[in-house]
């Protein structure tokens, strides 16, 4: 097991170190300086060598990655470009509205999405379950920014309940900060919650089919109750799967709806770097992403090997 | 059920009362202001970023210059209570106020503004706007409250230039950290700044001049159109005074708490073209293109019918205006007549580069259909920002694009080497030259007059309108710019009630 846990870090290192070096490699591809940007067309050429000089930008490549990666190891991501700030504190700053968000998201998506799949797949043909199919249909096909936005119009401008966008700040009281999140994530959770039902639903229906099903049945477990005791949890394993993977959707990929509630998270922190060029606070975030899905994977591999010793001698 | 009525009507009552504090609490005028901003700073020193965004919260608010520029665009003292310029017009001697001091609690003195100055022309210099101090040969401090400033050449603008953002007056003590904690003289200062959300302004208590009516602003960061509209009808912001969406103005105007003032900018925005490549090297074809677009539909389908057109670039409220709108009247097939002349073939194809900006995006659009007809293809290539400033504006690799030049009286960059558009003409260099040298008023708007005419003659761009600056704020709220000389929230005489 040991050596197993071995070779799974050894690997897991070497992605991440072929992932700074492509990180790193597209954005000195992309076209656009950072210098320039923070100028602005009346620069003179002057002036823009000793802004690149400031930034560290003058020195080659090959000697800006062995810093940037070096740091990144001491968990050093450096000095933002435009902000002028550590990176770590922007990220961090933003990590207090991403990760909550996040949070709230799944949640609602997971208590939306289970019981309802269930439901479905529990009352396969029935009217209930064409209803669930539709309406999921329907979630999984409205984009979630229009959504967002009829939600604003409903409970921002209209009825005055919950404010239009924006983030006060843990500072100012858990309730009003909560209350800035409620919007985007009901807007966030319901497509996810669409496509979770539907995974619940295929799922079970697959486990309704398996043998053991059957003998649960002729054992005289009542429909209900194979449902509850048997199926269910073995069929929550694919749906697991994909929370996971709509887990780090939410906690980066949300940059629509950071803009429609005008949210200062993550994934609008990544944004404004591309199109200002800072690009130390690109690679810096990316990497840090890469890592966490890599980590996320690396735990699940270790777990699946616990689990099932055949998995150890393949590597 | 006793117990029932006596939660409703407990209940009823708190409301009350809520409803009572608020009454009273809206007698008395407020004291603060939020105010939504489209872009971030990026950071809060305007001596080492071109972002107007940088200028539109910390310029007369936080920083001040030895001179201002006032809401009409006009140069007022600041910092410099008065000055004196000697007769050649290369000796300035600006006399300053005393008992100013840093929101640090340093003095500010003459040596300040050696410092400023001087840092702003240095080799390592970051300021955006060097050219600005490109004229100054030294800067001498005569005694604490004098500062001698000797130049190359008469430079008819100097005192104007001393107003923009970049050449606020900044201390040794602190200018290195300006850009996250920015130390000024101004009637505000930095609260706080939650990244990507908000940045806070509070009063200066010890401020030289009039306080500030205000407490507390806070500039809210809202880059998208449909959000802005959201927070202003939710009453999340007060205002928005660069309102960025031409397309829902109507819904406010038909609001009576809201005021919506359409004012002007510097922004002169036009259809560029690449002077030095074919086609565009012959005239002919410049004025061709001058004469294809119909400015109306462009006004009126990319900014909703809000814009003043302009015939040259120059913006119709300055000193020294000619309206030149009727240069080249639309006419699509004397301009066809005239590609034809030039040996342009019907179907050319060429690529028109889009900026960001929704002028940009939706007048590109329009412009191409018109092009069509006189049997141009343009083609649209849409570009972020830094992608356009290191193509278009540094390499030249275009043949048209859609920009608003947002910098006040900028006919210097015609006179420009190497410019983005290329354009090379030595008269016109020669009628800059003089036209800089030149501080007599009259003189001044005479060869004003004739570098616009110029401009235009030689049809160097297409010249479409004026950037308008749609404000649009609680029917409340007094005092803020109606107009833009420039990107500015200048908040010194912004106020609630009558």
């Amino acid at each position: 097991m040991l050596a197993y846990v071995g070779r799974r870090l050894l690997s897991l290192a070497v992605t991440l170190a072929i992932a700074s070096a492509i990180v790193f490699t597209v954005m000195e591809i992309l076209p656009g300086d950072p210098a320039e940007v923070m100028l602005g067309t009346n620069a003179r050429p002057d002036t823009l060598a000793a802004l690149r000089a400031q930034y560290g930008l003058d020195r080659p490549a090959p000697e800006r990655y062995l810093a940037w990666a070096g740091g990144l190891l001491q968990g050093d991501m450096g000095l933002s470009y435009t902000y002028s700030v550590p990176v770590t504190q922007l990220v961090a700053e933003r990590m207090w509205v991403s990760l909550p968000l996040a949070l709230i998201a799944l949640t609602l998506t997971t208590l939306i999405a289970i019981p309802v799949g269930a439901l479905a797949a529990a009352k396969r043909n029935s009217a209930t379950d064409v209803g669930v199919m539709t309406a999921t249909q329907v979630g999984i096909a409205v984009p979630n920014f229009w959504f967002a936005m009829l939600l604003v119009l409903v409970f921002a401008i209209t009825l005055r309940w919950l404010p239009a966008g924006g983030f006060p700040g843990w500072k100012a009281g858990a309730w009003p900060a909560l209350k800035a999140l409620v919007l985007p994530a009901v807007a966030l959770a319901l497509p996810q919650a669409s496509i979770l039902a539907r995974v619940m639903r295929s799922s079970l229906l697959d486990t309704l089919g398996e043998d053991y099903v059957r003998t649960a049945r002729a054992k005289g477990l009542t429909r209900a109750q194979t449902v509850r005791r048997h199926a269910l949890r073995n069929a929550l394993i694919p749906v697991l799967t994909i929370m996971g993977l709509q887990f780090s959707f939410l906690l980066a990929g949300t940059i629509i709806i950071e803009n429609v509630f005008f949210l200062p998270g993550l994934g609008r922190l990544v944004f404004q770097a591309i199109t200002q060029r800072d690009l130390i606070v690109v690679k810096s975030v990316v990497m840090l992403l890469v890592a966490s899905v890599v980590v996320v994977n690396f735990l699940v591999e270790v777990g699946y090997a616990a689990v099932d010793p055949r998995l150890r001698r393949r590597v | 059920m006793a117990h029932r009525i006596a939660r409703v009507l407990s209940l009823a009552l708190v409301a009350g009362i809520a409803g009572f504090a608020a009454g009273v609490a809206s007698a008395a005028p407020r004291k603060d202001v939020t105010l939504g901003v489209r872009l971030e700073p990026p950071h809060l020193d305007p001596t080492a970023g071109a972002a107007a965004a940088i200028g539109e919260v910390v310029y007369a608010n936080v920083f001040e210059g030895l001179t201002r520029i006032d809401r009409n665009g006009a140069v007022k003292p600041a910092l410099a209570e008065r000055w004196e310029v000697s007769p050649d017009g290369r000796t300035y001697t600006f006399f300053l106020r005393k008992g100013v001091k840093f929101h640090d609690g340093t003095d500010f003195d003459a040596s300040d503004v050696k410092f400023t100055l001087d840092r702003a022309r240095a080799a390592d210099s970051v300021n955006p706007q060097k050219g600005l101090f490109a004229p100054i040969e030294a800067v001498e401090v005569v005694d604490p409250a004098t500062v001698k400033v000797a130049l190359k050449q008469p430079t008819g603008r100097f005192l104007f230039d001393m107003g923009w953002a970049a050449a606020v007056i900044v201390a040794p003590e602190s200018a290195a950290d300006n850009r996250t904690k920015p130390v000024g003289t101004g009637p505000f200062t930095l609260a706080t700044w939650a990244k990507g959300d908000r940045i806070e302004l509070a009063r200066n208590p010890n401020y030289w001049g009039r306080p500030a009516a205000l407490d507390k602003a806070t500039f809210k960061i809202i880059g998208d159109p449909t959000a802005a509209f959201a927070a202003l009808m939710a009453g999340d912001v007060d205002a928005f005074p660069i309102y960025p969406a031409p397309e829902n103005v109507d819904q406010f105007k038909a609001d009576p708490r809201f005021k919506v003032v359409v004012g002007n900018t510097e922004g002169k925005t036009i259809l560029a073209m690449n002077n030095g490549r074919a086609p565009f090297t012959d005239i002919r074809v410049r004025r061709a293109l001058s004469q294809a677009v119909d400015r109306k539909a462009v006004i009126d389908g990319a900014m909703y019918g809000y814009g003043a057109p302009i015939g040259s670039h120059f913006a119709p409220q300055d000193k020294g205006y000619v309206d030149l709108t009727g240069r080249y009247p639309h006419d699509p097939k004397a301009a066809q007549a005239l590609l034809k002349e030039a040996g342009v073939a019907a179907g050319t194809r060429l690529r028109l580069v889009l900026p960001p900006p929704d002028y940009a995006r939706r007048g590109g659009e329009i412009i191409a259909a018109q092009l069509r007809k006189v049997g141009i293809e343009a083609e649209l290539v849409p570009m972020e920002w830094a992608q356009w400033l290191s193509e278009v504006f540094k390499n030249r690799n275009y043949d048209l694009t859609v920009i608003s030049h947002v910098e006040p009286l900028d006919l210097d960059i015609y006179a420009r080497e190497s410019y983005y558009f290329d354009y090379k003409n030595p008269e016109y260099k020669a009628l800059y030259d003089e036209l800089a040298a030149t501080s007599d008023e009259g003189k001044r708007i005479e060869l004003l007059k004739k570098a616009q005419e110029k401009i235009a003659d030689d049809a160097v761009n297409v010249f479409l309108f004026l950037l308008p600056k749609i404000g649009i704020w609680n029917a409340e709220l007094k005092g803020l710019w109606e107009n833009a000389p420039i990107p500015v929230n200048d908040l010194t005489e912004v106020r609630w009630g009558e």
